[in-house]
């Protein structure tokens, strides 16, 4: 282990921050259409280029159904890549997103999380990720700025690997931290490089070259389309050991530790959990502190990946667990829990049966309070001693 | 679970050979019209074969020509030709069409 690599401190917005992040990784082709809450990545990746601090080709694109295809191109030509969504964009790319995945372009792409269509939505919520959630994507949940910028640098790492080659989506909750201005340490550009360099002494990925005629899935017929669906869902499986590996690799070098898929917080004697996501998780764990205090065994999980479902880590984590609380920003549609709740469901063969609360809440920019996860905790201690509880809680609808 | 499956694509994606794999389906069998050359009008700049979709065309030294197992007869070859040497023609009107 080397003692880790500082860098200089800039209070900067999660926005700026993630075009700082994905600068720093030296992106060859970046296409990203600006869109609230995002925009001011799109620009700053721009002023980037345009100032001669990062060496890449910028498409403008005319909307975010081309910047995928853009960088989905370039992509599969070998360069690195690096484009910016949110909302109504990550949905115009639907059908670019699942070529994406299916030609397992190693692309990483940031998505400002936000509300999507139907309702006037321009306010915070993971609604957006959440419905992509069957695009065959890597979806990794961010909690601050500073885990923008790191993340962003670990996603390289992971989409480029020869054992996994998929597209990385790193989310962070829009609004919160799109505009929340806090210090982070940003690296020196030639430690990412040495943080980087690894996927350079690996075999070199398949690439469109001039003159050689590639079908690229266009001859998925019948078994070749079993065969690549297979391996895709393969390579997600080898995403979650992958993604434990390199959270270690950057924590040994820069000091940092997120805890990979998940991340534990006082859970080793808690009886009861909160699982949480993105940068409520921060207000989740000062009330498992304060509960700490008046000595209710409480621990937190954050759940930092949505795709794949760290199953076998959240087994692990909540098994002998007496219940659960699942805050949600997000629905799930024709499902009365909350997705990621709805999910957690699925490991009660391996957990047992234990009681688990499903909460909505935080969605259209409303806050996940202090009051509200301190309900949440009461209400998952009622239910581990036995007493009735409601399944499913829509925490402003009761206010 | 045993994989008794033998692998049809080399890479971790489904990208193959498009030279030797492209021509595997029976497209001929979708064409109603037929390109037609002008051997006269041709002088073999090769814009045909490189926008035939099903990349069918035959080099044959001197000229292209679709190769009629896999033309799905859509006609952008005729379409393309800056000299108009391509022809499309009814199948109906061949005694093999």
């Amino acid at each position: 282990m080397v003692s880790a690599q500082k860098g200089q401190v800039m209070v900067i917005t999660g926005n700026a921050v993630a075009a700082y992040g994905a600068m720093l990784c030296r992106p060859e082709v970046v296409a990203a259409y600006p869109i609230t809450p995002q925009s001011e990545l799109a620009e700053q990746l721009a002023q980037f280029v345009a100032n001669g601090v990062l060496d890449a080709e910028y498409v403008e694109v005319e909307g975010e159904n081309s910047s995928m295809n853009v960088v989905l191109a370039a992509s599969i030509a070998g360069a690195r890549t690096c484009t910016a969504t949110s909302s109504y964009g990550l949905v115009f790319m639907y059908d670019a997103l699942q070529e994406a995945s299916s030609f397992r372009a190693p692309v990483v792409m940031v998505n400002a999380n936000r509300e999507t269509p139907g309702i006037h939505a321009v306010s915070s919520g993971q609604q957006d990720m959440i419905s992509a959630r069957d695009v065959g994507w890597v979806q990794i949940i961010v909690e601050n700025d500073q885990e923008i910028l790191d993340q962003i640098i670990m996603a390289y790492r992971l989409a480029e690997d020869f054992n996994i080659q998929l597209p990385v989506m790193v989310n962070y909750d829009g609004f919160y931290l799109s505009y929340l201005a806090e210090a982070v340490e940003i690296p020196n550009i030639e430690d990412v490089d040495a943080f980087l360099a690894p996927l350079k002494k690996q075999p070199e990925r398949q690439k469109l070259v001039p003159g050689v005629s590639i079908g690229c899935g266009t001859h998925g017929m019948e078994m070749g389309y079993v065969e690549a669906r297979y391996k895709h869902c393969q390579a997600l499986e080898r995403v979650k050991d992958k993604v434990d590996e390199i959270d270690k690799d950057f924590g040994d070098y820069f000091g940092r530790y997120y805890g990979g898929q998940i991340e534990e917080y006082r859970t080793d004697d808690a009886d009861i959990i909160v699982v949480a996501s993105g940068s409520a998780t921060g207000t989740v764990r000062t009330v498992v502190d304060a509960k700490r205090e008046d000595g209710v065994k409480v621990g937190l999980i954050k759940l930092r990946m949505f795709r794949p479902f760290p199953a076998e880590r959240l087994t692990e984590a909540i098994k002998g667990k007496k219940a659960i609380g699942v805050i949600d920003r997000s629905l799930c549609f024709g499902w009365k829990y909350g997705p990621i709740c709805m999910e957690l469901k699925t490991l009660a063969v391996n957990i047992g049966s234990i009681p688990i609360l499903s909460y909505i809440d935080g969605l259209a920019n409303l806050d996940i309070t202090v009051p509200h996860i301190e309900r949440v905790i009461d209400e998952v201690s009622a239910a581990a001693q036995g007493k009735p509880y409601q399944e499913v809680t829509w925490i402003p609808m009761e206010e | 679970m045993v994989i008794k499956h033998k692998n049809i694509f080399k890479t971790e994606s489904a990208w193959s050979n498009a030279d030797e794999s492209l021509l595997c389906l029976d497209t001929g069998s979708w064409r109603t019209e037929r390109p037609v050359l002008d051997k006269e009008k041709c002088n073999y700049c090769g814009l045909c074969a490189l926008y035939c979709p099903p990349q069918c065309m035959k080099d044959m030294g001197d000229h292209y020509e679709a190769d009629l197992a896999y033309c799905k007869g859509c006609g952008i070859c005729a379409t393309e030709c800056p000299r108009k040497a391509i022809a499309m023609v009814p199948e109906g009107e061949f005694a093999d069409g």
